[in-house]
């Protein structure tokens, strides 16, 4: 479903940034397309490598290396593809990115401690006999 | 089978002639006085001819004073269901000792608590102060209406579906027994089999969806639709906690849906998220909605923060003390409110580092909450006071919140938590700051912002009537079970043995019964309100000498809000226009560009509804078409292109004329 | 009449100050839809979060390492990449205003979405014929749950594309078709952007002991 907006008519016409038409902050070329088609090809390439060749000598070097690959490339998608910079919106698109963003590192990262630590006071059994448990 | 049944199970699912509680007589009763209400209320209609006008001028409106009012009744509507549910618990409760088992057997008893809790969370106070948001905040900020009007007004019938829906378990079927955030493993198929927990699971649902959209929509309206020269620092403190708060519903009701998405799929898909089995863990659930629910009580308290700042700050006549300080803290609380959550299970076992994290920033919670509340009573000091009755409901929340407040930071002591956890000293202190904060609040918003919504002030008489039973109830209702609570005496509890707390119980019984008196003088107030309107008319526009735009439009505003959208040059935008010589404009209006109203939105909101009761009832075939409905009648809305429309010059003259003419006649 | 040519209150400077005559705010929709897309954000973060937490809880049954095809994966990762690029280069037929090359791409966009739905569900399928399915163990469920609700997504936003393309071939590339291809576009790129997330958590990790 997409949104009507009940003052759009008018709006477009008057003060629109002539760079960037139709009240989108933004005016998207193709180099910025190909960067970050190119850079996304990359680091997803190197991520499946990376384990499909077991190429890392540990599990956990490699779950690092490829998540930081992973938050590198949704950096590139939000810059190239979602054309995010600090001025669309007045800066609230930022702004919002950021505040949603943070929450979701409280949330994800809140929830794997509290639940590690529950887990581990009140259940009784072995990490391995508790994965298997039936 | 005979094909006959077979069929029959096909469409209508698990829905049978048993699902209506014939053999339970309270709830008979209930029904047929419901039934005789609603066909009153019919006669009525039809007898003055209302249908057109509720249906072109209120069901299919998008104007955002409309919807704010449809909101409020909604909320008031439902507070009698949930307020009902509460005096049939302290009847229970203040009878059931020894060989006396009360009236309440307890199973019902189970859903009365559960369904209490649920409609005066998401079907009184969430409406209300979603209310309060619309009428106030477009004009506020000088704006003719919000962002997005048809999601404004579809957000409203999705909120109403979902408490038709929990109204609809009262008569079919059996609502949950959970309590009012359904916990597995008791919420899990296994143990509750029947259709209560897919009710709670559905109805909340559909709601929570007008609830995220309604977020969406006014943090856009607040950031884009300022009127020019109105700053960030030079809103209106209502609307900076009307944006934090919709800032916390943008970013909390995903984890509800979540949540709960969950929860139906374990119930109807097998899955084993939160089961006892095959490696689901219950703890999960509770982990997810409590991150959702800590910032849910702040969704709720904000907004009334907000209306005790405009209201002390107009009837003292002063500017408010400190509002940068306010701000910084209403955006402090919007962030650490989402560090909290753990503070609600900290007997679970998460172990002494876990507890010591949430219980800190628990405490820390309450210092900027501390700085508002020193705030207003600076703003008080040298002020000239007028005990008008929202600065009633204010003072009187000042006092009780700041005692609900405290019993808070007491239970955020983990080993205090421990033996208080889940006592009636819990229960205490969170309806010690839910009715000392948000109805407290909820009421001076009501009778602050009514003559602005309605065009005449609401009874004073029977206002002061309504706070001191509420104020003096309370305390009667809830002081008791702090006591019980330090006592050791558990929640959710239908019968005792031990006679001596009895006396205590009885106590908050004649506190629920003053409040019983509270409700029903607000009531009484509405009715003598409009019997006398006349003579408690607000011509002016202005009745309290207020700060804020609002009050420089009609009462009741025309449907554009203002025939000239303001110019901003400071804080107080209203009272610096009065202060600088401000004259209405006569003429030269122009044309105003304006939404259409649109039947698409109470269309969307039913068909969600009965999809909903379709999937409640296991009845496949419904739920798929009604489904399907419901995509494509959100297909085809999106084909309508014609959704505005501009009102004339002529006819702007013309409204503006009359409110000169009115203005001139009464000097 | 009269009204119009009625004396207005104040001189024209004093009406400055007070007011402004003819007042457009921007338009509202992009912000509005980017700040429904962070909310979905926090859906897939309450998605993942489970996945974390229950993900290895194998019940005895099949682990990732045993059920998942990467190359499988990469061919997926490989489409929904390929859609993404399409459609910005519908983008920029946008802003050239070509109708008929926005629709090209929207139309290869929409194709390569749909490939990748396909694709997924036939996975799912294999899984559920084996005895893998939802049900089996926590572990299961969270992937099911996670991975088909993305897939939704993307299903949702093929609809959507298909809506949108007939209603540019109807009316053309006019202001509010354009706002609502440039929500579409976000959409898309988020479903993208929420994919990197689960071919790393889910099966990159979901592989590794």
């Amino acid at each position: 479903m997409s949104g009507p907006d009940a003052t759009a008519a008018h709006a477009d016409d008057h003060g629109a940034d002539p760079h960037a038409p139709d009240g989108v902050g933004f005016h998207a070329t193709l180099k910025d397309y190909l960067t970050g088609f190119v850079l996304s090809v990359v680091l997803t390439a190197l991520a499946f490598w990376l384990v499909m060749a077991k190429v890392l000598p540990g599990a956990g070097i490699t779950t690092l290396v490829i998540l930081t690959l992973a938050v590198v490339q949704i950096v590139v998608h939000v810059i190239y593809f979602l054309h995010m910079n600090a001025r669309s919106e007045g800066g609230w698109s930022m702004l919002a990115l950021i505040f949603t963003l943070v929450l979701v590192v409280i949330a994800l990262a809140g929830s794997l401690w509290v639940m590690y630590h529950l887990n581990h006071n009140m259940m009784p059994a072995s990490p391995q006999q508790m994965r298997n448990m039936p | 089978m005979s094909a006959p049944a077979d069929l029959q199970k096909l469409l209508l699912g698990r829905l049978t002639w048993d699902a209506i509680p014939l053999h339970e007589p309270i709830l008979v009763n209930t029904l047929i006085v419901v039934a005789l209400g609603a066909a009153v209320l019919v006669a009525a209609v039809t007898r003055y001819r209302g249908w057109g006008p509720l249906w072109r001028d209120w069901i299919t409106s998008i104007d955002h004073k409309k919807i704010g009012v449809m909101y409020i009744v909604l909320g008031i509507v439902m507070l009698l269901r949930g307020f009902s549910d509460a005096v049939m618990m302290r009847l229970q409760q203040a009878i059931s000792f020894g060989g006396d088992l009360g009236y309440l057997p307890p199973h019902h008893y189970d859903q009365i608590f559960t369904a209490h809790g649920v409609i005066m969370i998401f079907f009184v106070a969430m409406p209300l102060v979603i209310g309060l948001i619309n009428i106030a905040v477009p004009l506020q900020i000088g704006a003719r209406d919000v962002a997005f009007p048809f999601l404004n007004n579809f957000s409203f019938w999705m909120t109403a579906c979902g408490a038709a829906l929990v109204m609809v378990s009262l008569f079919v079927g059996d609502f949950a027994r959970t309590g009012w955030l359904a916990y597995p493993p008791l919420s899990e198929l296994a143990y509750s089999p029947d259709t209560g927990v897919d009710y709670y699971i559905w109805s909340l649902q559909v709601a929570g969806v007008g609830t995220l959209l309604s977020g969406v929509n006014f943090i856009t309206t607040i950031v884009k639709m300022r009127a020019p020269g109105m700053t960030m620092m030079r809103m209106p403190i209502f609307t900076w906690t009307a944006l934090c708060t919709n800032v916390l519903i943008v970013v909390a009701f995903p984890v509800l849906t979540a949540s709960l998405a969950l929860l139906a799929l374990d119930r109807y898909a097998g899955t084993h998220f939160f089961t006892n089995d095959a490696g689901g863990n219950p703890m999960m659930y509770v982990n997810l909605i409590w991150i959702w629910g800590h910032p849910e009580v702040y969704i709720l308290v904000l907004p009334v923060f907000g209306v005790f700042s405009e209201v002390v700050s107009t009837f003292c006549g002063k500017r408010l003390f400190g509002y940068a300080s306010m701000v910084y803290a209403t955006v402090v609380i919007t962030i650490l409110s989402y560090l909290v959550w753990l503070h609600h299970f900290f007997t679970m076992g998460s172990g002494s580092a876990v507890n010591s994290f949430f219980g800190i920033s628990t405490m820390v919670i309450s210092i900027p909450t501390g700085a508002k509340v020193f705030n207003w009573l600076f703003t008080m000091y040298r002020g000239r006071i007028r005990f008008e009755v929202p600065m009633l409901w204010s003072v009187g929340f000042m006092v009780t919140f700041v005692i609900g407040g405290m019993t808070g930071v007491l239970l955020a002591v983990p080993p205090a938590d421990f033996v208080l956890h889940n006592s009636l000293f819990l229960i205490a202190h969170f309806h010690n700051v839910i009715i000392g904060g948000v109805v407290f609040g909820v009421m001076a918003g009501i009778t602050y912002w009514f003559p602005k919504a309605t065009g005449y002030r609401l009874d004073p008489f029977w206002g002061k009537c309504s706070f001191w039973f509420w104020l003096v109830g309370f305390y009667f209702a809830f002081m008791p079970l702090y006591a019980l609570g330090l006592m050791g005496v558990t929640r959710r509890v239908s019968h005792f043995d031990d006679p001596s707390l009895q006396i205590w119980f009885q106590v908050a019984a004649f506190g629920a019964f003053l409040i019983f008196l509270g409700i029903v003088s607000f009531l009484i107030q509405l009715v003598v309100s409009y019997l006398r309107r006349d003579s408690l008319r607000d011509v002016t526009g202005d009745p309290w000498n207020g700060r804020t735009l609002e009050w420089s439009t009609a009462s009741p505003p025309p449907p554009y809000n203002f025939a000239f959208t303001p110019r901003v040059h400071a804080q107080d935008a209203w009272h610096d226009m009065k202060a600088h010589g401000y004259v209405r404009p006569t003429g030269d209006f122009v044309p105003i560009h304006m939404p259409k109203n649109t039947a698409a939105g109470f269309v969307l909101a039913v068909l969600s509804t009965v999809c909903a009761f379709a999937l409640i009832w296991h009845m496949w075939p419904l739920a798929a078409a009604s489904f399907a409905a419901l995509i494509l009648a959100a297909i085809l809305h999106t084909f309508n292109y014609d959704r505005d429309y501009h009102l004339p010059a002529e006819e702007v003259a013309r409204i503006e004329g009359d409110r000169t003419r009115l203005l001139a006649g009464h000097g | 009449m009269a009204e119009l040519t009625a004396t207005l209150g104040g001189d024209a400077a004093d009406r400055a100050r007070f007011y402004v005559r003819e007042h457009h705010s921007e338009a509202p929709t992009l912000l509005g839809f980017w700040l429904y897309l962070m909310s979905d954000c926090l859906l897939f973060a309450c998605l993942f979060a489970c996945y974390g937490v229950l993900g290895r809880n194998y019940a005895g049954g099949p682990t990732g390492a045993e059920l998942f095809d990467l190359p499988t994966v990469a061919v997926n990762t490989a489409l929904l990449l390929l859609s993404s690029i399409t459609y910005g280069f519908a983008v920029l037929e946008i802003q050239r205003n070509r109708r008929g090359s926005t629709l090209a791409w929207l139309a290869i966009t929409g194709l390569l979405g749909a490939g990748f739905v396909g694709i997924e569900l036939n996975e799912f399928a294999h899984l559920i014929a084996e005895g893998n399915g939802p049900r089996r163990s926590a572990f299961l469920s969270s992937f099911f749950t996670l991975v088909s609700t993305h897939g939704l997504h993307v299903s949702f936003g093929i609809v959507w594309l298909v809506t949108l393309m007939i209603q540019v071939g109807r009316r053309g590339l006019i202001a509010a078709n354009k706002r609502r291809l440039m929500c579409l576009s976000m959409f898309w790129h988020f479903l993208d952007l929420v994919w990197i997330g689960v071919f790393t958590f889910v099966y990159l990790m979901g592989v590794l002991p």
